[in-house]
């Protein structure tokens, strides 16, 4: 099963040392993985087989993130579907054959979606693209790119004429000043602040219209379904390194993991994993089969959101005086857990909707 | 579904519309643990009994013992438009699902003929001699004592907790035979003990509702077949260690029928609905809103993982974690449910069952402390919660 050979990918290749190091490097991740994913067919694996992936769907996608999440690897893999199921969703025959092949071949792509307010609201972009002719001008800043100096393409969202659009822009085409680094509470992560001064774009780089809606609505979908899923793995990650101490540390005379303050949170968190993992499945299969999924995954973003952040928060509890380190990984899972949190709508943000959908 | 089950599903549901008893004039027990009142107990027995003749009952154990022969599939039919149409439960809730399967797993072929029809029929009703006073969850140390003399066994002692305690006909006794074994489980043996002799004396407890429902069993110097011995002497604690692993719904092999009245999120939200807080709709408070949406989202996240526990593959590194923590998760959920259900009433929450402008009849009052049944016994949570944490996560024992 994928979801097997990629927990033992990454449980070999992205190590709790590994993840220290690569902090402090350029990227935050080892091109040699990425390679590695690229040539397994991972970072292709939901583009369609006409536009030369796998054609596995996004619900495949769900097996690579989730053990990326559980070893904290920080690879732009996310990044990359999001921007593939954006143009699968929007783009036209020519933009896709632009853009998706490439990425089957190990280009980068990413999204720029969120501007200053931190509005969670995918079509609340003030970014504006301006008609002149049959040219598209863009101007604007975004806030929280993810893997933007890695990326080949951005797909930026924007308004054009007071509607939702978005702009398929190439890394080429922006000055290296507009890149600059944000100082995120995940520090695996690399975040960026896009400043665009009026890009110059062919109507071959704008999506607008239906297509746009179509476009946002894959994109959160996406979003929702490979974080939610990234967390799940997290949360399994911080269980893992939770349960090892517990196992080996001793207090009066005894593991602490025989204390019942230690050993009964640590069944809440193994029952917050399987209720996140279950949500996270089943809103997949319901992708998959092309249903609506709404519902499901704003209920798995809820769930793995609230989980994984109450889990890292005992991870460093339990850890006693070395859980209040740097050194202890507790710190490690509990901020990519408050980034996960507060990516694409926190809990209570979505249980806001969840209200107005199912209780009005 | 393909056709012969929808066509049966149908039959089921036909039949269960036309046969189900109607709403009595008194109070129905939620569970098992409550069934207080003669009134209460012939109503669920006479409906249980109605169900098995009809052949819905047991429909997956041997034909040969008086079951129904047939897949578990048809049953979980069964079960699914029972609680789609929230009919009655089964009273006879420690046969049907504890002592039933257990005989049908290890007892003997005379075991199993002598007792399996009249735990589907309803005629014997079980009970269960676990907990003792002095101690509830430790089972291990139980002190009722089980003395052999020629082809009898004297037992003397206290049980406590017995639900259905004054209408059981047989109780899966867990006693100890010999005091001096290398450990204390060693000492323990498992009788099916029938409760008509004399020496055994049935003492109701009241619960905190003011209802009854559960009892406290004496037995001085009572007597009972030396063939009620389950396996043999010293196997007690493994025989009951398989017993509450049917009853933590750990195993399958139950008979089938609902256990209790089921609670769910949605009925909260109804509740909501027409509750008024503050002077306006309870529905539209944010704050009420965010936690309906909580539980809705727990309740499901539940109910998937009931789904999945079903797919190997999908639980692989923990295959026991779902089933284990089965209890836990739904008891907890079902008390914080209707504890919240009460917060929805207002000043009106601290109204009580029979009075005149109680809501929904006080009965999420009543469900709220009846929810504790489920927390507190068949191995309280916190008892649930060191298993899980033991058994599937690994930590060291206290």
């Amino acid at each position: 099963m994928l979801l097997d050979t990629a927990s033992n990918f990454f449980r070999d290749k992205s190590p709790s040392a590994k993840v220290r190091n690569l902090i402090g490097s350029a990227n935050g991740y080892d091109d040699a993985v990425w390679q590695e994913m690229v040539s397994l067919g991972w970072s292709g694996l939901a583009i369609p087989e006409d536009f030369g992936g796998s054609g596995l769907g996004l619900a495949a996608a769900v097996s690579i993130a989730e053990p990326m999440g559980r070893h904290l690897a920080a690879l732009p893999f996310i990044s990359t579907q999001l921007f593939v199921q954006g143009v699968l969703a929007g783009g036209s025959d020519e933009q896709k054959s632009q853009y998706l092949p490439a990425i089957a071949e190990g280009s980068i792509g990413t999204v720029a979606l969120f501007e200053e307010a931190g509005n969670w609201d995918l079509t609340s972009a003030t970014a504006e693209l301006k008609a002149a002719g049959d040219r598209f001008t863009l101007t604007g800043v975004k806030t929280f790119v993810t893997d933007a100096e890695v990326a080949d393409h951005y797909l930026v969202t924007a308004t054009l004429a007071g509607e939702p659009a978005l702009a398929i822009v190439a890394k080429a085409e922006i000055p290296p000043a507009s890149l600059s680094r944000e100082t995120v509470i995940d520090e695996t992560r690399r975040s960026y602040r896009l400043v665009i001064d009026g890009v110059e774009l062919s109507a071959a780089n704008v999506i607008r219209g239906e297509r746009a809606r179509n476009a946002l609505a894959a994109v959160r979908d996406a979003a929702l379904l490979l974080i939610s899923a990234e967390s799940a793995g997290g949360i399994a990650g911080v269980l893992e390194v939770i349960v090892e101490y517990l196992n080996t540390r001793s207090a009066f005379g005894r593991k602490i993991g025989s204390y019942q303050a230690l050993k009964h949170p640590s069944v809440d968190i193994l029952i917050g994993l399987e209720r996140a993992r279950s949500h996270v499945y089943h809103a997949a299969s319901l992708l998959d089969a092309a249903e609506d999924a709404e519902v499901a995954l704003r209920m798995a973003k809820a769930e793995s959101s609230s989980s994984f952040a109450f889990a890292g928060d005992r991870a460093i509890q339990f850890h006693g005086g070395f859980g209040f380190t740097y050194e202890c990984d507790a710190q490690l899972y509990l901020r990519r857990a408050l980034w996960s949190q507060y990516a694409f709508g926190d809990a209570a943000h979505h249980r806001k909707h969840l209200a107005a959908l199912l209780l009005d | 579904m393909d056709d012969d089950r929808a066509e049966f599903r149908a039959e089921v549901a036909a039949w269960l519309q036309e046969n189900r008893p109607p709403e009595p004039n008194f109070l129905l027990p939620e569970s098992f643990m409550e069934v207080g009142t003669d009134a209460q107990f012939n109503y669920l027995r006479d409906w249980q009994r109605c169900v098995y003749e009809a052949g819905y009952l047991g429909m997956a154990w041997p034909k040969e013992y008086g079951g129904g022969g047939q897949p578990q599939a048809m049953q979980d039919i069964v079960n699914m438009e029972m609680a789609r149409q929230k009919v009655p439960f089964m009273p006879n809730t420690i046969g049907l699902n504890w002592a039933g399967p257990l005989i049908l797993a290890i007892g003997t072929h005379a075991e199993k003929q002598k007792y399996i029809r009249g735990i589907l029929s309803a005629e014997d009703i079980w009970c269960q001699g676990f907990s003792e006073p002095d101690n509830g969850s430790d089972l291990a140390a139980a002190a009722t004592r089980a003395v052999r003399d020629g082809d009898e066994y004297v037992l003397n002692g206290s049980k406590i907790w017995t639900s259905l305690g004054t209408y059981a006909k047989y109780m899966i006794l867990l006693a100890r035979t010999n005091p001096d074994a290398e450990n204390r489980y060693a000492g323990l043996s498992y009788f099916l003990a029938p409760m008509d002799v004399p020496g055994v004396e049935v003492q109701p407890i009241r619960k905190l509702t003011g209802e009854y429902g559960f009892t406290q069993t004496f037995f001085r110097d009572a007597r009972v077949p030396a063939d009620c011995l389950m396996g043999k002497e010293g196997e007690g604690w493994k025989i009951a260690m398989q017993t509450l692993t049917f009853e933590r719904g750990a195993s399958g092999g139950q008979a089938g029928g609902l256990s209790m009245v089921a609670v769910s999120a949605a009925d909260v939200v109804e509740l909501a609905c027409n509750a008024v807080r503050d002077g306006a709709p309870a529905i539209e408070d944010p704050l009420i809103r965010d936690q309906l949406i909580g539980f809705l989202i727990e309740e499901q996240g539940d109910r998937l993982c009931g789904a999945r526990a079903r797919i190997p593959a999908l639980c692989s590194e923990r295959p026991g974690a779902i089933a284990m923590s089965g209890k836990l998760r739904s008891t907890e959920l079902r008390r914080r449910l209707c504890q919240f259900a009460i917060s929805l009433q207002g000043a009106n929450g601290a109204r009580w069952v029979g009075d005149a402008h109680a809501f929904a009849d006080g009965l999420w009052q009543r469900s709220y402390f009846n929810a504790f049944s489920a927390t507190i016994g068949g191995g309280t949570s916190q008892v649930q919660a060191n298993i899980v944490g033991e058994r599937v996560l690994g930590l060291p024992k206290g």
